[in-house]
């Protein structure tokens, strides 16, 4: 604000600062009263002074944040937003967590249902939702959606939230439209390189074609890394198409641009290179017929030859693996897997994995197996890999890690992924199956649920304490369906402890499933709230 | 008041908790789990059982009828009040999704309520009675004044010393003093009974290390404080209600003996100050039909929350007497006549222009005002430089925001509310800028709090 400016102020301030022993003040003696007649009249130009306050000139006013179509919350999920904001995660005494839901946890859940019904975020929950996702990047995709245009505008103003301005793409400026051809070749000539990764990322998006033929036109010019950033961008939407471009950048002066072309087009089964990877890694692999039973030969590779090096094999291993069977490894992940039934006999994928391997080679050619299926999405193999859940080898350390067949599940459909979990946890238990749970579908389906509710439950009657659990429990506490909750009300109460059980155990039990089932019903009263049917709207997240 | 009436919301309840850990905890017992045999009758009781570490749980009841603010039981050892049970079973009842249904209440809940609404009737009974409480001896009661006050007056005298001591030897002298010696004097002033003139001198000791410009506002304070010390040497001669301001300003108790006024009042904002001797809660109100603006101010020992709790964006129909003093800004809270109702009451706006020339104004009745409230109408909040002003949307003024203002994340909130569009805003209004503390959205919409 602006004070009424005048000479006797500056004068009064300037005598104060040296004392009136030094300086006498404006229309005062010297002597003893001096102080006095200062302190009147500084008291006097004070009031003047704040009396006299103008406004401010305004400065350059902000433009409107950008207008938000969607519909505003329905007032009960605003207010239930506002606590799982308030929620923070380290405020807490630590420790133990009691029979209270954690409603940091359920955040995720509720923004996804929330952005399923296109609900608009209010305004003044912005700067809360936008901390959450500065201290959260899994929740950043999700939180940035919900929170629409005007939390990017609002991160214009404020450092703090430049995240969402990197993480949207074309946030930090305005991209334009994709039809208009002379501004993006303008931006694509002119941009800085955050934005022609949005640009390119953009278009990918919807035209793949048009994309990668403006990559094309700069790509000889552009810098080694920025060459791999664009190569990547390809990964969205990749086709046969690509394989020519792709092609000639497995020749690139960069080895990760080469790694990367030769890696996208391993994932086109009717690419050139993968047929070159097929025809490698069938000369490494036979069948021997002599025999007892048919037995998978392995052979591998003698050298890395500069066609090998060229279609992306790295030639030299990692400390403490062999040569040959590091590059056989990445011969056999590129090969594509329709290959190998006509190569051995026209058997089917489950044939032959149950094929013996000789000399130690079946871990090799599993895993490489596991990675290609993976790599190539093909479900009929992560199906033959993953073998059936039930078998004793799947519960223990086999020739397919727990995380490999994670991977696996992953290539397989909603409810074959759920079955399979499901059937492993009845057989083996919930010690090694959280990753597996975590590629399954939310909420988890009916069979998968009750597998793993009575798998808590004999882990109870065991006698063991829960937090062995904990990493199963709060998966369960969000991703079962609230349906469930009223099927847990019978393990509510303490049980009977018995003989060998560690002692409290029940109680502490007891005490996890009234939170599992608090936060059950409070995930349904959070779904009610946004309108949404519970299955529908839960769904999606992993 | 009953169910039928409206529930809060959960920022109201929130708004309640005496500080952050018993509002992180009372959160998460805001959900069904740990609570039994909850339940609300319509006579505006909640109770509830909440399953604690022990074994025998926690009973909770509150009352939530009470003209006079919630009222709180439970059996729990927690001294903080309300306790984390009472808001978690008040968060429940507000998330309002059946766990806590209308019922009957059980006995240890009916014999509490009964018991205080007896109590409170008959306090009203005697307080209607008449004679108003006190001393039995008016002669000693004047005697103990007239001492007091020849206190105030050697501790004006003392100060008023120090003061010229200081302006004599200079200000730029008073930085390399520091604290010890305003700390020294703010004791002196706290044993001469003038615990206003105490708190002022205390913040003088701050200001030196306060940033650039420090010397003009030491002198502003030491000016003003000069003011108050000739201001009290010299009250017989000043007019009633300045004569007022400057007991009140010392630091002499006054009661709010203005007429009550009964309206309806909007709280506008609430919030709470702490140093380490006691928290300071103020409360604005707004009253809907005599268009007035009050103060209620009430204290909690260091790290308890003032008893005094009101929900911000619902109105109540109560009593309010202003405190006696020339800016009328402070009152009390009489009687109340029914719980806090929601509304879409919002205060008239006015200008920055406005808004400043109010500031002015007041002043000519209490100089040591540091703002006046004021409710600005079409503002945007708009950055300037490394600081924010409220632009006005149609006129070529603007206030600055005060620098405490600038760093509360209740800045952001109004940002965002704004969107570059003109808001409404409740704040303060000061020689410092202004202090948004309430924001209402251009459309329709709920009060969002800023502090």
């Amino acid at each position: 604000m602006d004070s009424p400016t005048s000479g006797v102020w500056e004068e009064l301030v300037t005598t104060a600062l040296l004392g009136t022993d030094r300086r006498t003040p404006p229309g005062a003696a010297p002597g003893r009263e001096a102080p006095v007649a200062l302190l009147n009249a500084a008291a006097m130009e004070t009031v003047r002074r704040r009396a006299g306050l103008r406004p401010a000139r305004p400065a350059q006013r902000p433009a409107a944040a950008p207008e938000d179509p969607r519909p505003p919350l329905p007032a009960p999920a605003a207010h239930r937003l506002a606590m799982l904001l308030a929620d923070r995660p380290g405020t807490a005494g630590g420790g133990r967590r009691g029979t209270a839901p954690d409603l940091m946890e359920l955040l995720p859940q509720w923004l996804a249902t929330a952005n399923a019904r296109g609900f608009m975020a209010p305004p003044e929950a912005l700067p809360a939702l936008l901390d959450a996702a500065r201290g959260r990047t899994d929740l950043r995709p999700a939180a940035l959606t919900f929170a629409g245009p005007r939390a990017l505008w609002l991160a214009r103003l404020n450092p703090d939230w430049r995240f969402a301005l990197r993480a949207t793409p074309g946030g930090g400026t305005s991209l334009p439209h994709l039809d208009d051809t002379d501004k993006v070749q303008q931006l694509w000539q002119e941009g800085l390189f955050a934005e022609r990764v949005a640009l390119l990322a953009a278009i990918r998006a919807h035209e793949p074609g048009t994309a990668r033929e403006l990559l094309a036109t700069t790509w000889a010019t552009e810098r080694a890394e920025d060459r791999l950033m664009f190569l990547d961008s390809l990964r969205t939407n990749l086709g046969d198409e690509d394989e020519a471009f792709l092609e000639q950048s497995l020749s690139d002066r960069s080895r990760n641009v080469r790694a990367t072309a030769a890696e996208l087009l391993s994932a086109l089964p009717g690419s050139a290179l993968a047929a070159r990877m097929a025809v490698r890694a069938g000369a490494c692999v036979a069948v021997d017929h002599t025999r007892d039973t048919p037995t998978i030969t392995v052979e591998a590779p003698h050298e890395c030859d500069a066609g090998m090096e060229r279609d992306g094999v790295v030639a030299k291993a990692p400390a403490g693996r062999g040569e040959r069977s590091w590059w056989f490894g990445q011969l056999v992940e590129a090969t594509p897997l329709e290959t190998w039934p006509g190569r051995l006999g026209g058997r089917t994928p489950e044939e032959i994995v149950a094929l013996p391997v000789t000399d130690d080679w079946q871990g090799e050619l599993h895993a490489a197996w596991c990675r290609a299926a993976v790599r190539q999405r093909n479900a009929d193999w992560s199906r033959a890999l993953l073998g059936a859940p039930r078998a004793p080898e799947a519960g223990g350390p086999g020739a397919v890690s727990l995380a490999e067949r994670a991977k696996l599940l992953s290539t397989l459909g909603t409810d074959e992924r759920a079955e399979w979990v499901a059937g492993f946890i009845a057989t083996h238990g919930l010690s090694e199956a959280f990753q597996l749970l975590g590629v399954c579908d939310v909420p988890w389906a009916p069979q998968l649920g009750r597998a793993v509710v009575d798998a808590l439950n004999i882990a109870r009657d065991a006698g063991s304490y829960p937090w062995s659990f904990s990493g199963v429990m709060g998966l369960a506490e969000r991703c079962l369906s609230p349906s469930e909750a009223n099927r847990l009300d019978g393990l509510l109460a303490v049980p009977d402890e018995p003989e060998n059980a560690s002692p409290g155990a029940g109680g502490y039990w007891a005490e996890a499933f009234q939170r599992l089932v608090t936060t059950l019903r409070l995930r349904a009263a959070m779904a009610e709230e946004l309108g949404a049917e519970q299955e529908e709207g839960l769904r999606g997240l992993a | 008041m009953t169910q039928q009436g409206v529930r809060w919301t959960a920022d109201q309840v929130l708004a309640l908790a005496p500080d952050a850990a018993s509002r992180k905890a009372g959160s998460k017992l805001g959900a069904a789990g740990p609570w039994s045999e909850a339940g609300s009758s319509d006579e505006g009781t909640l109770w509830g059982l909440c399953k604690g570490s022990g074994s025998k749980p926690y009973q909770t009841v509150i009352d939530i009828a009470d003209a006079s603010g919630p009222a709180y039981k439970c059996s729990c050892p927690s001294r903080k009040f309300p306790c984390k049970h009472a808001l978690g079973l008040l968060l429940l009842w507000a998330g309002g999704d059946g766990a806590v249904p209308p019922g009957k209440a059980p006995d240890w809940a009916e014999q509490w309520t009964a018991g205080r609404r007896k109590r409170a009737a008959e306090k009203r009974t005697a307080s209607a009675g008449g004679s108003p409480s006190g001393s039995a001896d008016p002669e000693a009661a004047r005697r103990r004044a007239e001492r007091r006050a020849e206190r105030i007056t050697a501790g004006t005298t003392e100060l008023e010393q120090r003061l010229t001591d200081l302006l004599r030897g200079g200000l730029a002298a008073a930085e390399q003093a520091g604290y010890g010696l305003w700390e020294e004097t703010a004791a002196r002033m706290v044993d001469a009974q003038a615990p206003g003139l105490a708190g002022r001198v205390r913040e003088l000791g701050a200001i030196p290390a306060s940033g650039p410009g420090w010397p003009v506002r030491l002198l502003e304070e030491c000016a003003l404080l000069h003011l108050l010390d000739q201001g009290w040497l010299r009250r017989d001669g000043l007019p009633e209600g300045l004569a007022a301001t400057v007991r009140s300003r010392i630091g002499l108790p006054a009661s709010a003996d203005g007429p009550p006024v009964r309206d309806r009042w909007l709280v506008l904002a609430q919030y709470d100050r702490a140093d380490a001797r006691l928290t300071t809660r103020r409360i604005w109100l707004y009253g809907a039909e005599s268009d007035r603006t009050a103060l209620l101010l009430s204290y909690g020992a260091a790290g308890r929350a003032p008893e005094l709790a009101l929900p911000v964006g619902l109105t109540l129909e109560a009593e309010v007497s202003a405190y006696p003093g020339g800016s009328r800004q402070r009152a009390a809270l009489g009687e109340r006549f029914a719980t806090p109702t929601s509304t879409s009451i919002r205060p008239p706006g006015v200008t920055t222009t406005q808004a400043v020339a109010r500031y002015g104004d007041a002043l000519r009745a209490d100089p040591w005002l540091d703002s006046v409230p004021v409710t600005l109408d079409r503002v945007i909040p708009t950055p300037d430089g490394d600081s924010w002003q409220l632009a006005d949307a149609d006129e070529n003024a603007a206030l600055p925001l005060t620098p405490t203002a600038r760093s509360r994340p209740g800045l952001w909130r109004l940002v965002a509310l704004s969107g570059g569009a003109p808001v409404k805003v409740f704040g303060e209004c000061g020689h410092q800028g202004f202090t948004p503390l309430t924001a209402w959205p251009a459309g329709a919409g709920e009060a969002v709090q800023l502090c």
